[in-house]
């Protein structure tokens, strides 16, 4: 039950989270040149994530986070001002992370270590190169229309789902406000000036953010959404023609999926599952009012939305990783089931059977 | 990945760009015409390569950018596959964005193909069965995502919501526009009127009209029209005829295409 957390339970999973998210061999495979996840990966590795510390999650609870943090990513990237902005962005989510265990000095060195592998590998890259990063993370997102209560107040989501783009407020530093036409003549020379007016009402931003270890980011997106005790609510999107299109993405057979696995096993491998000790039950969080309305909302997700999780029980020990790598080395001559679809569906068939 | 028609005197091909490299289709998309694979290294690099910006030119080529900056360019056979690689036109040194013939009539010494890429770095060239470079503008650090050229005017868009218009001939900027509040990502020309759609992320779209008096030499730029695409970012633009009287315009997230 979450109220019989106390505040060390609480210290203590932010504590275990943090600390696995942030560890050596964790990042250095994160930072790996590599592409972008599958839904169906990036939804295992939540999850494990999730569970690195003493708190457990239902199905349904576990839907429901990843849904709020799909969302708001989604909304995060969408608005960025510049494409380069999505840093700046990351680098919000860092502070507010070191808050979280601001005395931990331990896991805030591993944190602070992650921020300067991202300066010294993103600060370097050009606005085209940040442009095909945000534009590669959008066609992840595209299509998703969760809509979330915080967002539905805010106005910042529409009813449809679809975010609000305001066509007011600062320009991104480095733009111009819109409305001026300057000419000049064949020699370069100013000659006339003209302006134009559209809809918009645009203003000159006051400065830059700051895309060093510490400074003001001045960009709001990306800081903490839950500073304010917020409403958590997600409401599945009404549209049909939406969920038409999900259904198919997670129909379709992922051929790169022997070599997501392999990722995979290499990424958890490295994570330690804590097994609450002695007579500790551990603790379980309900993202829903009560545990009827939490079964519920697990029965009746649409089957479009749901996520079809991988469960890997990849622990530390080499001979049991040893065994998946032998596993998988032996699929690759396996005839396919007769009526399966593709080996990659045989391997995550198996890998749910783990 | 990007989809374009090229048009030739002979015949119109279904050019496609991707991480692969690019792919050629009849028009009917009935058969595949020809594929070139981009060279992948061993090991993924820090950096993806992929095929962007594609332009029918010369009346006999069809020009393809790559992520290294490199141009490749098709000689295209009047009917059947045999497509080769003619050049390979290796001027610039950041992702190429896109490439663009000339739609109207170019001045003497103008060139007819222009090509763009991450740095804002234009190249002015002239076709044949050797191209040659007649001239480079140095970008400035923003990204130029789109040009046109029309009577040796190159129209280009930026990633800081930036037109600009440029004389091909010389290389000298004729005209500066704060167009939009976010980064462009389609431009259009309409080749019987002038008339230049620009879309951007701010969810605008805007038509302008280009002219260039004979006479004194004058290149000038004027706003005809606005639309505000609500909370959808404008991802493409184009017009639907030569005179430009209708336009469509897609959106990310946008299921739809939307016809003015």
């Amino acid at each position: 039950r979450v109220d019989e957390w106390t505040d060390v339970d609480r210290k203590r999973v932010m504590n275990d989270i943090i600390s696995a998210m942030f560890k050596k061999n964790f990042m250095e495979e994160l930072f790996k040149p590599q592409d972008l996840y599958s839904k169906k990966a990036l939804r295992t590795v939540y999850d494990r994530l999730a569970h690195t510390s003493i708190m457990r999650l239902n199905q349904a609870s576990m839907d429901k986070l990843y849904d709020l943090m799909t969302m708001a990513f989604k909304y995060q990237v969408l608005l960025c001002p510049r494409p380069r902005d999505i840093l700046l962005v990351t680098f919000n989510h860092l502070d507010a992370i070191k808050d979280f265990i601001s005395d931990s000095p331990g896991i805030l060195n591993q944190v602070d270590e992650t921020f300067r592998q991202l300066i010294e590998t993103y600060n370097c890259l050009s606005d085209g190169e940040f442009q095909l990063i945000r534009q590669t993370l959008l066609i992840f997102f595209q299509d998703m229309h969760i809509r979330v209560s915080i967002f539905l107040k805010d106005k910042v989501q529409n009813s449809n789902g679809r975010f609000v783009l305001p066509i007011s407020g600062p320009v991104p530093w480095g733009t111009e406000v819109p409305g001026l036409i300057r000419i000049f003549n064949h020699k370069g020379v100013e000659v006339k000036r003209a302006e134009f007016t559209s809809a918009g009402n645009y203003v000159t931003p006051q400065r830059e953010g700051s895309f060093e270890l510490y400074g003001d980011r001045v960009l709001k997106l990306g800081t903490n959404m839950y500073s304010v005790t917020r409403p958590v609510e997600t409401h599945m999107s009404g549209s049909s023609k939406n969920l038409a299109s999900q259904a198919k993405e997670n129909i379709a057979p992922n051929p790169l999926a022997k070599e997501e696995l392999n990722f995979l096993a290499r990424l958890l491998g490295g994570l330690d599952i804590q097994k609450p000790a002695g007579g500790e039950t551990g603790f379980r969080l309900n993202l829903f009012t009560t545990d009827e309305e939490e079964e519920h909302a697990a029965q009746t997700r649409p089957e479009e939305l749901s996520y079809k999780v991988i469960n890997i029980e990849a622990t530390q020990e080499p001979g049991r990783r040893a065994e998946l790598s032998r596993i998988l080395g032996e699929l690759e001559v396996a005839e396919p089931r007769p009526g399966s679809a593709e080996k990659g569906e045989d391997l995550l068939a198996l890998m749910d059977g783990l | 990945s990007q989809a374009a028609w090229c048009e030739l005197p002979s015949r119109v091909l279904l050019v496609l760009t991707s991480q692969r490299g690019v792919q050629m289709y009849e028009s009917d998309g009935s058969t595949m015409v020809f594929w070139h694979a981009l060279h992948v290294p061993e090991h993924p690099a820090a950096h993806s390569v992929f095929a962007r910006g594609i332009a029918a030119a010369g009346g006999r080529f069809v020009c393809v950018g790559t992520s290294s900056g490199a141009v490749l360019v098709f000689d295209i056979p009047p009917k059947g596959t045999n497509v080769t690689l003619n050049e390979v036109l290796e001027q610039h040194r950041d992702p190429i964005t896109d490439i663009a013939a000339e739609q109207g009539q170019a001045p003497d010494g103008a060139g007819d193909l222009v090509t763009a890429d991450d740095s804002g770095t234009l190249c002015l060239w002239s076709t044949g069965e050797e191209f040659t470079l007649l001239g480079k503008i140095p970008g400035s650090g923003c990204t130029c995502s789109s040009v046109r050229l029309w009577n040796g005017i190159v129209a280009a868009g930026y990633g800081n919501g930036q037109i600009r218009l440029w004389e091909a001939g010389s290389g000298r900027i004729r005209a500066q526009v704060s167009a939009h509040a976010r980064w462009i990502y389609a431009l259009d020309l309409a080749p019987l009127t002038g008339k230049l759609l620009s879309g951007a992320e701010d969810s605008f779209v805007h038509v302008w009209q280009l002219s260039r008096d004979p006479d004194t030499d004058g290149i000038e730029i004027r706003h005809c029209h606005a639309e505000c695409v609500t909370d959808t970012q404008v991802c493409g633009a184009r017009f639907c005829d030569p005179a430009g009287d209708t336009f469509a315009v897609t959106g990310y997230d946008l299921s739809e295409i939307i016809c003015y």
